[in-house]
């Protein structure tokens, strides 16, 4: 499941454990290589050793067990303002008794730059997220996205090769948290840094990252590209954790390569795909994502198992119509449809038919 | 135009805005301001009122005003007069008032309040009381006669002035100005001891204000960064001096520093001195200060604490993730922000040092007392008004300070807790 590391690796955690009280590990053997120019996403939720592993990338804890390095240095007695690491901390941290110009000469004044060289980098960063006319304001007149940008500009305005990120984007509003997020994604594409960026929100982790890896429990659950997170969940931590999903509970009844008959608990039989399962006979349960739900026998596959439903509920969402319906035993289970013109109305009482492709049901461990 | 335009603006049925918006408001500031009544009137009773007496007694005095009559009629009516040599009028009626004030019994308050800028006359003012009604014209000479001292051109400028009831003479003499046949001059060196005290004062309270402050900064960063269970075990420590008696603690640090103390007792006790080489750390300026420094220092750990307590750990490691080495990161991002708890800590520290009393008392002996020992002084010898008037000038000069805070900190920087 973890990647082993590889020597070229820009960044790399090799068997790093961490512990706070000496009883219980909050990192558990953690093997990551992050390549240069990368953007790779630590995404789970909170107590999960997401940001633990940021704050001793960034120096300031240190790992009971197993080696950091950083461009092949193993960097574990390196006190972090030796790191060169570029930083955006949760709630900005901007000096708050300093300008913004002086915020942004600060971490060049501390590297012995001249004036005038520092000038020209300070209008540089601050041209790079638009905040150029901001330079003599202080941190309490800028708006959170302002500030936001500031603290981006700051922690790039040394040139850091490696930029982490601890969900910088956290306090701000839906709309800015989108615009600031392809910002940051463009900024990474411009300037060709290798970033590593926290964060506990899924959508975010997936609209960035090149690489994300799913914390939880101190382990990396899966580490992969979003779309693989996204359509091949690892195990049923990922499947759940990352975007909305249906589980249904049932027994393997045939198992062939990957391909797998599952029984429901209820007695119906559906089509999926193993992935983590063994042998005939185990438990299973079965991931299916809401929006690769059909309720039109057209768009099924041909052959594909279909299941009978009833329909509890229809909520209206805009672009999506969501349709909650009773499944196999279980009321819960939830199908999107897009609101297009022709859509067909369903209303509750509805007694349905629904299937997918046996690609989109994914049989993971219970 | 804007400005003209929002004061047009009316409600909806016509009122205007400013007046509908001071009705809806009128209820809610009554009952506001009869919740704070209480503490109004407490307030001026036991705070201005006194302050504001005090200020007047340091300006006025009636001691001998009342008890002359007629010398003060003829002071009023002769403003020229020269005081090397006054006319046998003035001696006239110096001998009628002398008379006066010994069937009175007034000499001893008329002679108090000529001796505050004319030391020494008011065995003066008894001997010529008791001899005035056996004295016949003329009685310059016959006055003279009694003793010569009577023919003080300073004394008589001292009379002059004393038949005012309201005179800055206190203050003058605050100043350490001495009244002479001249007029008010400088006093000799070795009896100048009010400015003296005065600018020691300030001296010893800034060397405590500075001494709090370097034993406290550590101590307000542990409190506010330390795990809850530790910092709350800290701060009963630090609170502990507040619970406990001023008197108590004041008399441990005798214990502790006092020739026959535990502290030079150990000290010889390891070598470090000789028997006979003893600290004396006692009754000098050193206990004051260092016992003044312990009792004040909560007084600047906490509003220490208060503002270090609400910075953020994430600026440091913001600060060193930017490269700065642990100092710099403490000069350049946490001290700056600190500054408003150094302000108000070091405010609090000094006005109190400034004006504390029962500490140099106990444990300052003979070199270590203040300026406010200087006024309990005044008011046990029953001086009020020269007590007042000290006490007058030590408020001004905290006036002042407090008009050079703000202007050089500002007041609204200031953070208490």
């Amino acid at each position: 499941m973890t990647l082993e590391p590889r020597n070229d690796a820009f960044v790399a955690f090799e068997h790093v454990q961490k512990s706070y009280d000496g009883i219980s590990l909050v990192v558990k053997d953690l093997n990551l290589s992050i390549a240069k120019g990368e953007f790779l996403t630590m995404l789970g939720p909170s107590g999960s050793g997401k940001t633990t592993c940021l704050m001793m990338l960034a120096g300031f804890e240190t790992a009971t067990n197993g080696e950091i390095k950083l461009d092949g240095r193993p960097i574990n007695q390196v006190p972090p303002h030796k790191r060169g690491i570029g930083m955006v901390f949760q709630n900005y941290a901007l000096f708050p008794h300093m300008t913004v110009g002086e915020n942004l000469s600060f971490p060049l004044e501390v590297r012995g730059m001249g004036k005038d060289e520092r000038e020209t980098k300070i209008k540089r960063a601050l041209d790079m997220v638009q905040m150029g006319a901001f330079a003599n304001r202080r941190p309490a007149q800028l708006s959170g996205g302002q500030q936001q940008r500031i603290a981006l500009a700051r922690a790039l305005v040394f040139d850091p090769k490696l930029v982490l990120m601890d969900e910088p984007l956290g306090a701000l509003d839906k709309q800015l948290r989108e615009h600031m997020q392809f910002e940051i994604k463009h900024l990474h594409e411009s300037l060709g840094i290798t970033v590593v960026y926290v964060t506990h929100d899924q959508g975010e982790a997936l609209t960035m990252s090149d690489r994300v890896a799913v914390f939880n429990d101190g382990k990396i659950q899966q580490l992969a590209p979003p779309a693989d997170l996204y359509e091949r969940p690892d195990n049923s931590f990922v499947a759940q954790f990352i975007g909305e999903n249906n589980k249904l509970l049932g027994t393997i009844e045939e198992l062939a390569g990957d391909k797998a008959l599952v029984r429901l608990a209820t007695g119906e039989l559906i089509d999926a795909t193993a992935v983590n399962i063994k042998e005939k006979g185990q438990k299973t349960l079965v991931s299916i994502r809401p929006e690769r739900v059909e309720f039109k026998p057209e768009m099924m596959p041909p052959g594909a198992h279909t299941i009978e439903a009833e329909v509890v509920e229809i909520i209206y969402m805009g672009d999506i119509l969501r349709a909650v319906l009773k499944v196999a035993g279980s009321d819960e289970f939830v199908m999107k449809m897009r609101n297009t013109l022709g859509q067909t109305k369903l209303s509750p009482g509805q007694k349905i038919k629904v299937g997918w492709h046996p690609q989109d049901a994914r049989a993971l461990d219970p | 135009m804007a400005e003209a335009a929002t004061n047009l603006l009316t409600t909806a049925d016509g009122r205007p805005l400013k007046a509908a918006l001071a009705a809806a408001q009128a209820r809610a500031r009554r009952r506001a301001f009869l919740l704070v009544l209480p503490l109004l009137l407490f307030v001026v009773l036991t705070f201005l009122v006194p302050i504001g007496y005090m200020l007047k007694r340091s300006f006025e005095h009636d001691g001998f005003a009342n008890s002359a009559p007629t010398l003060v009629n003829w002071f009023a009516q002769n403003k020229g007069f020269d005081p090397a040599n006054p006319p046998e009028e003035a001696y006239a009626a110096l001998v009628q008032d002398l008379a006066r004030m010994q069937v009175e019994k007034t000499t001893g308050q008329a002679g108090t309040r000529i001796n505050y800028s004319v030391p020494g006359t008011i065995s003066l003012f008894k001997k010529g009381a008791r001899e005035a009604d056996t004295l016949t014209p003329p009685f310059k000479e016959a006055l003279l006669a009694v003793d010569p001292e009577w023919g003080m051109p300073a004394l008589w400028r001292g009379m002059e002035s004393a038949s005012h009831v309201y005179t800055p003479e206190f203050y003058l003499v605050a100043a350490d100005r001495k009244l002479t046949d001249e007029g008010w001059a400088r006093g000799d060196d070795g009896q100048r001891i009010y400015l003296y005290l005065f600018v020691k004062t300030f001296i010893v309270s800034a060397i405590i204000t500075v001494l709090c402050l370097l034993l406290a900064f550590p101590v307000a960063h542990l409190l506010a960064t330390l795990p809850m269970a530790k910092s709350s075990l800290l701060m009963i420590l630090v609170l502990l001096p507040f619970w406990t008696s001023l008197l108590v603690r004041t008399t441990s640090w005798i214990a502790l520093l006092q020739e026959q103390g535990i502290v030079n007792d150990l000290l010889v006790g390891i070598g470090l001195i000789g028997n006979d080489g003893r600290l004396s750390m006692m009754y000098n300026m050193t206990g004051t200060i260092v016992a003044m420094t312990h009792v004040l220092l909560p007084f600047m750990i906490l509003p220490l604490y208060s503002v270090m307590k609400v910075i953020p750990p994430s600026y440091a490691r913001a600060a060193r993730s930017l490269g700065a080495t642990s100092w710099t990161t403490f000069r350049r991002v946490y001290l700056p922000q600190t500054l408003p708890g150094i302000a108000a800590g070091s405010l609090l520290v000094f006005i109190l040092a400034v004006g504390y009393y029962i500490t140099p008392a106990l444990v300052g002996g003979a070199d270590g007392q203040l300026i406010s020992n200087l006024i309990s002084f005044h008011m046990s010898k029953s001086n009020w008004s020269l007590a007042a008037a000290i006490a007058g000038m030590l408020l001004v000069a905290i006036l002042v300070l407090y008009w050079l805070y703000d202007r050089l900190v500002g007041i609204d920087r200031l953070k208490l807790g």
